[in-house]
């Protein structure tokens, strides 16, 4: 084993734990001796699943209505000074997310521990961890360390792991109190809403439909939507309609945004920007539809149309519609 | 409402457009060549403009850190109706990572705040184009002891509280903190103003101060290469996916798609 102990933070899902989670703490498993979850949901009903993903305990922070960084980081502070030296964790593993980030961020300065971010892969490198990068739209594959002693933060992109479970028995709740978290701490969550949407998680299915600047308007996104539900996927998006403000930031699929792995991707009207390429091109079968014979998109799929998305789309889901 | 004071984390960065390579001694990345505002920060640029114009007055000061001295990327900040900037340039600071970076920019925060009143308002993008790493703004907000709400769509303030949409993977949240804190914005928050010539040539004369590790505090130390803490140990290139069939359409492109998917067994 790389090291002796690793802490895992996973967040809450619909009652239980987010796949991302699972999926470090599957990976943690084979890297540490002793798995340990952190988590800030409800960790009794987590707590057989942690356990056969690998977490040995399953230590859980209250955050009521705040949001999670500042509690869920001050917690964990103040669990790591309480434990004696042998117990305490090498390194923590928080998936690269919204509440992932927040917590890292706010360890790494209580702590002054640097973080390694946008991890996809863990190794263990001589007895100690080295994560992998992937820089320059996925074309070059980076290895880093620290090389300093303090605790040691990784942020890991989703789909990095498999979540694999089977590995043993309900893990032991045990709850982190929250230290007076003052200035900081001082969030409310006044209301949380929940946009109706159907079909998988854009991170989960397995076809994505994304979409781009080739469709030239907003309102053509719906055929991607409409050809996403068809194919029962979830839609996405290029970073350039998210910031035209098309759809909200959660569809974007790239660098900055989501890390997809479907068995197949169908990206319309997108070029394939490295920003873009470096989110999708794990994807097992990529379907490019673009006007540009030249765009860096036709170099990495499997099936690619050279031709207009916006009059291609229409008759693929009406052909679509008829099979069925 | 009183008047605000906001502050605007800006990062400059080499055309993103352009393709990227590491440094083959350090092995970090090369950022050379003209420097553009990163596009990610207009949005907190155009939010802290149009807050403090809600709020009847105030001053939107631009904070920077760039090695090399960099100040195009920010004058376009100013081109845009911030009042002033606040540059950090050392050599020292090349290589730093997000932690250093972040204890660069809470450092500038401090000072802006000094100089009238404190600084009401922090705002970053939630992540450089660039690094991406999507950390530093909580840090700089951890540093300064503010809380911090993270990827924000719509921002609105009544000068002693903020309430943020805040984007999440279900919908969003409505959050809110008291005053001085710090927002991280998403892309298309807010629709970025293009600045008129007129502007453009003003900006030139508005105060940019460019400042040193020293006049921070700040120890060399704990930025830069040293501060990082952290070492490349391998760069190998990526296995590369290889093209398959690329065809015209030929007005039945949808028949070949399908029959593609059938084949998959994804229909």
């Amino acid at each position: 084993m790389a090291v002796e102990r690793i802490w895992v933070v996973v967040e809450p899902a619909g009652g239980g734990a987010a796949t991302n989670g699972l999926e470090l703490l599957a990976g943690a498993r084979g890297l540490a001796a002793t798995v340990e979850a952190v988590t800030f949901g409800d960790a009794n009903a987590a707590a057989a699943t942690l356990g056969d993903h690998g977490a040995a305990t399953v230590l859980t922070v209250d955050t009521g209505n705040a949001m999670a960084g500042v509690p869920v980081a001050a917690a964990i502070v103040a669990a790591l000074s309480a434990r004696e030296g042998g117990r305490r964790p090498t390194a923590i593993l928080l998936p690269q997310t919204y509440e992932g980030r927040d917590i890292a961020g706010r360890l790494s300065v209580a702590l002054d521990a640097p973080v390694l971010a946008n991890v996809v892969g863990l190794s263990d490198g001589g007895g100690r961890l080295v994560a992998e990068h992937a820089v320059f739209g996925g074309s070059t594959m980076v290895k880093a360390a620290f090389t300093t002693d303090r605790l040691q933060l990784f942020l890991v992109r989703p789909k990095t792991f498999v979540a694999e479970g089977g590995a043993g028995a309900a893990g032991t709740v045990a709850a982190l109190p929250i230290p007076d978290t003052g200035r900081p701490g001082a969030t409310t969550v006044l209301a949380r809403h929940t946009e109706e949407r159907q079909g998988p998680k854009l991170d989960e299915a397995a076809v994505v439909v994304s979409g781009g600047r080739g469709l030239v308007d907003k309102d053509r996104y719906a055929l991607v939507e409409e050809l996403a539900r068809l194919l029962h996927g979830a839609p996405g998006a290029t970073r350039a309609i998210v910031d035209a403000g098309w759809v909200p930031y959660s569809y974007q699929v790239g660098q900055t945004g989501k890390t997809v792995k479907p068995d197949v991707y169908v990206a319309v009207g997108i070029s394939g920007a490295t920003q873009h390429m470096v989110g999708m091109k794990g994807a097992k079968k990529i379907i490019a539809i673009n006007k540009d014979r030249d765009a860096p998109i036709f170099a990495i799929c499997d099936l690619g149309i050279v031709g207009d998305a916006t009059k291609i789309l229409p008759k693929l889901i009406d052909a679509l519609k008829n099979r069925s | 409402m009183p008047a605000m004071h906001v502050a605007v984390c800006v990062k400059q960065i080499p055309d993103p457009a352009a393709p990227g390579k590491l440094d083959p001694a350090t092995r970090t990345l090369v950022r050379e060549g003209k420097f553009v505002m990163d596009d990610s920060d207009s949005y907190g640029v155009e939010m802290a403009l149009q807050l403090v114009q809600a709020a009847g007055g105030g001053a939107v000061t631009v904070i920077s850190m760039a090695p090399g001295g960099e100040i195009k990327g920010v004058r376009e900040a100013l081109a845009m109706g911030a009042d002033d900037a606040i540059v950090v340039s050392d050599e020292a600071l090349r290589g730093s990572d997000a932690l250093s970076t972040a204890k660069v920019l809470a450092a500038a925060v401090r000072r802006a705040g000094e100089a009238g009143g404190g600084v009401d308002l922090v705002l970053a993008a939630t992540e450089s184009t660039d690094g991406y790493t999507g950390t530093t703004p909580v840090q700089v907000a951890a540093l300064l002891g503010l809380p911090s709400i993270t990827f924000a769509k719509k921002v609105t303030t009544d000068g002693v509280t903020v309430t943020v949409e805040r984007q999440t993977d279900e919908g969003h949240d409505d959050v809110q903190a008291t005053l001085p804190a710090l927002v991280t914005l998403t892309a298309g928050a807010v629709e970025p103003r293009y600045p008129a010539f007129k502007a453009i040539m003003g900006a030139k004369n508005k105060p940019c101060q460019v400042i040193g590790l020293a006049e921070l505090g700040l120890d060399p130390g704990d930025v830069g290469f040293a501060g990082a803490r952290q070492e490349i140990t391998s760069v190998t290139a990526a296995a590369e996916r290889s093209a398959g069939d690329v065809v015209e359409d030929d007005g039945q492109a949808h028949v070949r798609i399908v029959s593609y998917l059938e084949s998959l067994k994804v229909v």
